[in-house]
C-alpha cells in the first residue's frame, strides 16, 4: 500500500500532466525513492492509483536502466561502461571494484552495502574514466583510489 | 575571437540578476515586446543554424513546421539527455550558464507560441538539474516565466523532468513517450512531432546547445552569427576530445576548424607513448575518420564528404595501444543493451554483432565472420530499421572494417588479440539481472 507521503507526492504528479498514465515513471521513481527498489506489489500499487493494468506499469518499469525490479543496496555504484572510459582504463577500474566487493555487476554485497552496476556513458568523458555512488560523481580514477571513495559510504 | 555561448560560464554559474547584467535576457524581451512570432522564426531560418544534437537539421524550419493558427497547447522541449557515449557539451552549459539555456527556451516557445515546455534531462546530471531548478524558480519569480510575461500576454511554463536511463529517450518521438509515462519507443513519422508530439499537440524538440544560441541570434542578428563560422554552416560550435590525447576537453571554436587543429593545438596531440589510429568524431554512432582525415573542416558538409557525421562534434580518439576490436566491441555491446527492442532488425542484429565481435576479440573467429558483419552493416543500415539506432550502430563498425581490417585478421589467423590489455567481460549486464 503507498504510504500517504508517497499518495500526495504521486497525485502532486497527476495534477501536472493531462492524462494520469502519464505519471507513470515520475509514480515509479517516487516509490523506489521510498522503498529503494519497486517490488511487485510497488508495481500493483503504482497500478492503482494511475487506474493502469499492474502489466502495463511493469512493461515501464523495466523498459528503464533506472528502475530496479529487485532489491539493492544501500548504496549504488554505477561504474561507466562506455567507449572513453572503456579506452582510459575501465577494466582495471571494474577489476578492483570486483576484488574488494567480492561480485559481478548486478549484485549487491552479503553486508547490504553496495549493489555494483554498469552504466552507459555518464558525459564526462575528458574525465575517465568516471563512476557515480548514489549522487556523487568521481572522474580521473585509478584503481588505487576506488578503495577510499568506498569507505565514505557505510 | 568571440565565444558566445561559454564567456559567461562559471561554477557555480551566474545567478538571474548577475546573468541580466551581462546582457542577459535582453533577447527574450526584445523578441516577445518587439517581434511577432514569425520573425523570430525568420530570424532563426535566416541564420541557417543547424541544430546541434547531431542531425544538424535546420533550427528555423523546423519551428517554420509548427501551425500557428491553431488553438489549445503546444509544447517546446529541450532535449538534455546527453547520452550518446563520449559526449559532454551539453552538460558544460547546464551547469555552466542554466539562464542562458531558460532564455534561448522562452524565445523559441515564443516563436511556435508554446504554451508549456519542459526540459528533458538524463539521470546522471545532478549539478545540472539543481541549477536548471533554481534558475527555473528565478525566472518564474522575476515574471520572465508564468502568466502574462513581462506584461505582454504571452504565458508559457516551464517543468524539469529527469530521467531514469535509457538512450533511446535522445530520439525525440521516443522522448516525447517517456514524457507521457511510456516506454521510449520511436513513433513513426509522419506526423511529425512539430504537428503531432507530445500529448497529440504541436511539438518542438531542440538540443541544449541549438537553444542556448537562440539569445544571441535575437540579439546579434543572422549576419553576425554567419560570420562567426569558416564555412558556410553557420556559428561556433562546441567540439571535444577525449581519449589518449595530451589535454581531454571541450572548446567553443569557429564552426570548420580542422580536425588537425582540433586535436594536436587544443587537445595537445597525443600523450607520449601513443599514436593516433583514428576518431569518431561525434559521438559512439559515427565512422571512424584517419590520418588522411586530418585536414578537413569540422562542419556539417565537410565531415559528411570525409564519409562520417559531424553528430554532436565531441570526439573519442582511437590510440595504438587500444585494440579496435574491442574498442567497436564495447560500442556493439552499448547498442545492443540501448535497443528499444521495438523492431526486429535492431532487436536481433545488434546482440548478433556484437557476439561475432566478441567471438573475434577473444580468438574465436573465422574469417567468414568477417563477411557476415558486412552484411549486418548493410541489414541493419538505413531504411531497414525503425529509426536511426541501428543504422548510428553500423557507421563505426562499417568503417573500422574498412580502415583496421588486418586487425580484424590478426585476431582470427592468431586465435586472440594481440593487443595488451585486459578483457572486460561486458557480457553479463546487472540491469538484465536486476530485471528478472
Amino acid at each position: 500500500m503507498l504510504s500517504t507521503v508517497e499518495k500526495e507526492q504521486i497525485e502532486h504528479e497527476i495534477r501536472q500532466v493531462p492524462v494520469k498514465k502519464a505519471a507513470c515513471i515520475e509514480a515509479l521513481k517516487i516509490v523506489q525513492e521510498h522503498r529503494r527498489w519497486v517490488s511487485d506489489e510497488g508495481i500493483q500499487d503504482v497500478a492503482d492509483i494511475l487506474e493502469m493494468s499492474p502489466a502495463e506499469v511493469d512493461s515501464v518499469a523495466t523498459f528503464y536502466n533506472l528502475i530496479f525490479r529487485q532489491p539493492v543496496g544501500r548504496h549504488i555504484i554505477l561504474l561507466c561502461d562506455s567507449i572513453s572510459c572503456y579506452v582510459m582504463g575501465l577494466n582495471a577500474l571494474h577489476e578492483e571494484l570486483v576484488s574488494i566487493l567480492g561480485i559481478k555487476y548486478g549484485q549487491t554485497t552479503e553486508d547490504g552495502r553496495f549493489t555494483l552496476l554498469p552504466n552507459p556513458c555518464l558525459g564526462t568523458c575528458d574525465h575517465a574514466p568516471a563512476l557515480m555512488v548514489d549522487h556523487d560523481l568521481y572522474r580521473d580514477l585509478r584503481p588505487e583510489s576506488i578503495a577510499n571513495i568506498l569507505e565514505k559510504y557505510t | 575571437m568571440e565565444r558566445p555561448l561559454t564567456q559567461h560560464i562559471t561554477f557555480p554559474p551566474l545567478g538571474l540578476r548577475q546573468y541580466e547584467a551581462v546582457g542577459g535576457y535582453q533577447a527574450a524581451r526584445k523578441a516577445i515586446r518587439h517581434m511577432q512570432p514569425q520573425e523570430v522564426t525568420a530570424l532563426v531560418k535566416d541564420s541557417n543554424m543547424k541544430g546541434r544534437g547531431g542531425a544538424g537539421f535546420s533550427t528555423g524550419m523546423k519551428w517554420s513546421f509548427v501551425p500557428m493558427n491553431v488553438q489549445g497547447p503546444k509544447y517546446l522541449i529541450c532535449n538534455a539527455d546527453e547520452m550518446e557515449p563520449g559526449t559532454f557539451k551539453d552538460r558544460w552549459l547546464l551547469e555552466g550558464n542554466p539562464h542562458q539555456l531558460i532564455e534561448g527556451m522562452i524565445v523559441a516557445a515564443y516563436a511556435i507560441q508554446a504554451t508549456e515546455s519542459f526540459v528533458f534531462m538524463r539521470w546522471a546530471y545532478k549539478v545540472a538539474a539543481e541549477e536548471i531548478r533554481k534558475a527555473i524558480q528565478e525566472a518564474y519569480d522575476a515574471g520572465y516565466l508564468g502568466k502574462n510575461i513581462l506584461g505582454t500576454g504571452y504565458s508559457l511554463e516551464m517543468h524539469l523532468h529527469t530521467g531514469v536511463g535509457r538512450y533511446m529517450c535522445g530520439e525525440e518521438t521516443a522522448l516525447l513517450n517517456s514524457l507521457e509515462g511510456k516506454r521510449a519507443t520511436p513513433r513513426s513519422k509522419p506526423p511529425f512531432p512539430q504537428v503531432s508530439g507530445l500529448f497529440g499537440k504541436p511539438t518542438i524538440v531542440n538540443n541544449v546547445e541549438t537553444l542556448c544560441y537562440i539569445p544571441h541570434i535575437v540579439n546579434k542578428g543572422a549576419d553576425w552569427f554567419q560570420k562567426l563560422s569558416l564555412t558556410a554552416d553557420g556559428g561556433t560550435k562546441i567540439y571535444g576530445v577525449s581519449g589518449h590525447v595530451k589535454n581531454p576537453g571541450a572548446w567553443e571554436l569557429p564552426m570548420g576548424i580542422t580536425l588537425r587543429e582540433l586535436i594536436e593545438e587544443h587537445a595537445g596531440g597525443m600523450q607520449d607513448g601513443y599514436r593516433f589510429r583514428g576518431v569518431l568524431p561525434g559521438g559512439a554512432s559515427t565512422d571512424f575518420l584517419v590520418e588522411e582525415h586530418m585536414d578537413i573542416q569540422l562542419d556539417f558538409a565537410g565531415v559528411a564528404a570525409a564519409g562520417s557525421r559531424l553528430g554532436t562534434g565531441t570526439m573519442i580518439v582511437l590510440d595504438d595501444q587500444t585494440c579496435p576490436v574491442g574498442f567497436v566491441h564495447n560500442l556493439e555491446h552499448f547498442f545492443a543493451q540501448e535497443s528499444c527492442g521495438f523492431c526486429t532488425p535492431c532487436r536481433e542484429g545488434l546482440p548478433w554483432t556484437e557476439k561475432l565481435l566478441w567471438a573475434i576479440e577473444q580468438g574465436r573467429g573465422r574469417m567468414e565472420d568477417l563477411e557476415l558483419l558486412e552484411s549486418q552493416t548493410r541489414l541493419l543500415g538505413p531504411g531497414n530499421t525503425f529509426c536511426a539506432l541501428a543504422p548510428g550502430a553500423m557507421e563505426p563498425l562499417q568503417s573500422a572494417l574498412k580502415y583496421f581490417r588486418e586487425d580484424f585478421e590478426r585476431h582470427i589467423k592468431e586465435e586472440g588479440c594481440p593487443y595488451n590489455h585486459h578483457h572486460h567481460h561486458l557480457h553479463s549486464t546487472g540491469h538484465e539481472h536486476l530485471h528478472r
